[in-house]
């Protein structure tokens, strides 16, 4: 069967689904402090990574990438409740651009595998 | 078997490897993270051969059109030299004139070197010959001008700028190094609406992006707002004005921070304006010049505001404080 990335319509899929989500996660307060001093290409294009990866196109991630990346993160109070903010916005940025439930889940179960990685326990 | 140069070694590229694995295989490891065309950390240029189109999937358009590719994707098909940088030589233009264009803006005009070529919005980097100290300036001017145009700050006690001001003249020899930048207008899709905003000395290279546009054929509507402290810090306002009478597709805002707006203009952050103007960036292709913090503001608020990370191409001008 093919990857939830083949059924989106791969790369150019992808680069819409990341200016959607990006722009979810700008959006929010919550999390936003996370972001404020980052050079936004340089973002988009690892949230491009991220996105792939979750619906399973080419990627060579590993939970090291995923945990040295975030450490600096964690140590300023990146917990549980910022990765479920990350999560919401995935889902809906799936759900805006049309993706059925399940394919949703599939995505989101990806996801979820990292979080152990990103929370750096 | 194509051969790839890289800092002056050959290296042969097999049949279906790409250029970053055969890199590594001999040793060189370009940085690198995602290996899958996402990430954009192996962005590499080509500066002689073509890379295939599969390895520039992503890359910005602007970015494309100089060459740059993914190492990652990229399966050479043709001998090719890779590398960061072109290495330009070192240009020399006679000043041909040197005028105010308000109390602190100076524009410069300069002969065209032989075999100098340029994108209108791109900079070079001028150099004060007596010790080599240079200063990054983008072009005004567009191809089909006679000259090359530069915007010139005075910045209190800058080196470069109060050497400019005070002691070159018409007729000297000026050196510089050029082209450089990413921030231009690309023909095609002539009927999508343009953005241009900046502040200050932004305006030089948006005012080449402008005219290249219109010289172009470009058929959609186009926005400028150039944005200062206050009235007499905007500049180049009776050209702009003149251009808007005579394309209609073509809108000019003169901004300030404080006081009163000139007539057309209006009053507030250069930052919000735009937004507040125009709605819905959604299918903009946006070009943003300046300092760095009004840069790095109007390009979160036009992507939030509906513009695609991949058409917002911007130019943050670095002041080096005397």
């Amino acid at each position: 069967m093919s990857s939830v990335y083949e059924q989106l319509g791969g790369e150019p899929a992808i680069n819409a689904a990341v200016d959607i989500f990006y722009r979810k996660v700008l959006a929010d307060k919550y999390v936003i402090r996370f972001f404020e001093g980052v050079d936004m290409e340089k973002q988009a294009g690892k949230q491009k990574a991220f996105l792939t990866m979750v619906t399973g196109g080419p990627n060579s991630y590993t939970g090291k990438d995923m945990r040295e990346g975030h450490r600096h993160l964690v140590a300023m109070g990146l917990d549980d409740s910022h990765f479920d903010h990350i999560l919401c916005h995935l889902r809906s940025t799936l759900a805006e651009l049309g993706v059925a439930q399940n394919l949703i889940d599939t995505v989101i179960s990806v996801a979820e595998s990292t979080r152990d990685d990103v929370l750096d326990r | 078997m194509p051969t790839i140069r890289f800092e002056g070694q050959d290296y042969f590229c097999a049949e279906d490897e790409t250029l970053l694995d055969s890199l590594a295989r001999h040793g060189v490891m370009l940085p690198s993270s995602c290996r899958a065309g996402a990430c954009l950390t192996c962005m590499t240029r080509a500066l002689k051969g073509t890379p295939p189109k599969s390895a520039q999937l992503g890359v910005k358009d602007t970015l494309a059109a100089q060459g740059y590719f993914l190492a990652c994707l990229c399966k050479p098909v043709e001998d090719m030299e890779i590398g960061l940088a072109s290495v330009s030589p070192r240009y020399t233009a006679r000043l041909l004139g040197k005028e105010l264009l308000n109390e602190s803006i100076v524009r410069l005009r300069l002969d065209i070197p032989e075999g100098f070529t340029y994108r209108a919005g791109q900079f070079v980097n001028l150099i004060r010959a007596s010790d080599e100290l240079t200063r990054s300036y983008s072009l005004a001017s567009i191809p089909a001008d006679s000259y090359l145009e530069l915007h010139i700050k005075k910045v209190p006690e800058g080196r470069m700028s109060t050497w400019v001001f005070d002691e070159i003249e018409v007729g000297d020899e000026l050196s510089f190094f050029g082209p450089s930048g990413d921030c231009f207008y690309l023909p095609g899709s002539s009927e999508r609406p343009l953005l241009l905003a900046g502040a200050g000395t932004g305006l030089a290279p948006l005012y080449g992006i402008l005219r290249d546009a219109l010289e172009q054929g470009h058929a959609g509507p186009i926005h400028l707002f150039h944005a200062s402290l206050a009235t007499a810090g905007l500049y180049l306002i009776d050209e702009l004005r003149r251009l808007a009478d005579a394309h209609e597709q073509f809108h000019y805002t003169p901004c300030v921070l404080h006081g009163d707006a000139p007539d057309g203009g209006m009053q507030g952050n250069i930052v919000d304006i735009p937004g507040q103007v125009l709605g819905s960036l959604s299918g903009y292709r946006v070009f943003l010049c300046g300092d760095p913090p009004i840069v790095n503001g109007l390009r979160q608020k036009s992507f939030l505001a509906g513009a695609s990370m991949q058409d917002i191409h911007s130019d943050p001008f670095v002041f080096t404080p005397a």
